[in-house]
């Protein structure tokens, strides 16, 4: 049986039919839409590295069913960047060294983003570590991610006292 | 992963008359599900796919003081409530110190409460698990057995449930509002999950078609706002299951305790609420000797099921020191380290 569901990806509507209610996001990400920027590391909920936003929140894409997600927005690493100008936690990540082969990168960037959003860490690194733990990186570049996040995270609100000044 | 039908209700009645089916099974995250299926470990016909019900989602306090939970309310979304966390601060720390975030802001509570055990012989489906297939056998009992039950198992089953948030719910005395073929009833929190008996593939006494909707935490639960905590030791600081945890809650009137409240998690297959040492609690003054008995009296009936004996001493330090540090009171924040005895604030066990 075929199943029709549109999902707003990027900003932009796209529709699908589905004759297997087994794809996960992640699957239709990489494989219909060719958005191969979020990676299949584990496929199980144990990496991190398929890390994308759903209604503005960071999940594990592999755990997702593309069907039930219906009507969902949904925001990868190819979304986030404005042309050619880097999303400020993307350039952060090249200032500060966080990452080796860049395969965790993608989730890396989607988690650390989604965390600034739900502002729970602050600028404490024992919180940003803590709030980034669903994100491994076997090149072990956790300084350099966190040295990156803490400095997106100073940035982000120093535009805020901006704004609100 | 096996073909499955995918089925998406646009009512609760709609939604049990279909997962009343042999062969159905509820679908909300997939967290836990999507994971088991795809290791043919959970093989279901049909999912019942309830994340587009209305009014699941939301947390109502009622006129009689009570709090309810609705079964879609992300883990995220409850625990960062901060009247929630205010109210109920060990839920908040339980929920917390499980999971990852992405974990968190997908996984529901009814899911939670309904998360199958992480026994990796349950996993592997080349091995003999009386759970997964019953009358097969358990390979934990002769295997990889260090992190398995230690209180309430049998012979046939010796996994453990891995719930961070159902160890403070039990201790808060947690009511399970469940919608199912003959209507709603209320389930204390304690009588949702089974013991394995010979029967380890009976998890909860939820029958099909049963749709948790709700858990209700009564007002009684607030009581112990000041001086509750949740401690878990686990192998590494975050993002791990407990090895063994405790929810601790205490009332404390004129130096007294009033009342108290104990739970232990990775120890059995359910959720543990340890009574008989809230009772040696009760009219005491909070000192680190009432807190030793209170620990000794927990762990009365453990025993290893395997090469598991350590885990009743650390279960009754564990014990011991979420006491000490519930006595000491509810930090005015949750610790960056939710739940660890890492944690930096809070009262460090003398």
């Amino acid at each position: 049986m075929n199943h029709s569901i549109s999902l707003t990806v990027n900003g932009a509507r796209r529709d699908f039919v589905l004759d297997d209610p087994r794809v996960t996001l992640l699957d239709l990400l990489r494989e219909r839409l060719h958005l191969t920027g979020t990676k299949k590391g584990c496929d199980r909920g144990q990496c991190g590295a398929c890390t994308i936003h759903v209604d503005g929140k960071r999940i594990n894409s592999c755990l997702a069913l593309a069907i039930s997600h219906d009507g969902a927005d949904i925001l990868t690493i190819e979304g986030i960047a404005r042309g050619d100008q880097l999303h400020p936690v993307q350039a952060a990540f090249i200032a500060h060294d966080g990452f080796q082969c860049g395969f965790c990168t993608p989730g890396q960037i989607m988690s650390a983003i989604g965390m600034m959003q739900e502002a729970q860490a602050g600028s404490d690194p024992e919180r940003i570590r803590e709030c980034m733990s669903g994100n491994l990186c076997r090149c072990g570049a956790y300084a350099g991610i966190v040295d990156a996040v803490l400095e997106a995270q100073a940035g982000a609100d120093e535009s805020n006292q901006r704004r609100s000044a | 992963m096996k073909q499955f039908d995918y089925v998406r209700p646009a009512t609760v009645k709609e939604a049990i008359a279909a997962a009343a089916q042999p062969g159905a099974a509820y679908l909300a995250a997939g967290t836990n599900l999507l994971d088991l299926m795809k290791g043919n470990v959970s093989r279901p016909d049909r999912l019942v796919d309830v994340t587009h019900l209305d009014g699941l989602d939301r947390i109502d306090r009622l006129g009689d003081g009570s709090l309810r939970i609705g079964t879609l309310v992300s883990n995220a979304d409850l625990a960062h409530d901060v009247e929630f966390a205010k109210a109920y601060p060990a839920v908040a720390e339980a929920l917390l110190s499980g999971a990852s975030a992405q974990l968190r802001n997908a996984a529901t509570v009814g899911g939670n409460l309904l998360q199958r055990t992480r026994c990796a012989y349950f996993y592997d489906t080349a091995s003999r698990c009386n759970k997964r297939e019953p009358g097969s056998g358990c390979d934990a009992r002769d295997g990889e057995n260090r992190t398995h039950a230690v209180l309430g198992w049998s012979e046939s089953c010796i996994a453990m449930h891995p719930s961070d948030f159902c160890v403070p719910l039990v201790a808060l005395d947690a009511i399970v509002e469940v919608e199912g073929r003959g209507g709603r009833r209320e389930i204390p929190f304690d009588e949702l999950h089974r013991l394995p008996g010979n029967t380890p593939e009976r998890e909860t006494v939820l029958e099909p078609g049963d749709l948790i909707v709700a858990v209700r935490l009564p007002a009684a639960a607030r009581g112990f706002a000041a001086h509750a905590r949740y401690l878990k030791v686990r192998e590494r600081t975050s993002y791990a299951f407990a090895i063994v945890s405790a929810a601790a809650a205490l009332r404390i009137e004129n130096g007294k305790i009033a009342d108290a409240r104990l739970a232990l998690g990775g120890v059995a297959a359910k959720p543990w609420r340890a009574r008989p040492a809230e009772e040696v609690l009760k009219g005491v003054s909070p000192t680190a000797d009432a807190f030793q008995e209170a620990a000794w009296r927990a762990l009365t009936d453990a025993k290893p099921s395997g090469n598991n004996a350590y885990k009743i001493e650390l279960a009754r330090r564990i014990v011991a020191r979420a006491l000490t540090l519930a006595a000491a009171g509810t930090p005015a924040r949750i610790p960056a380290l939710p739940a660890s005895p890492f944690a930096s604030s809070g009262a460090i066990h003398a």
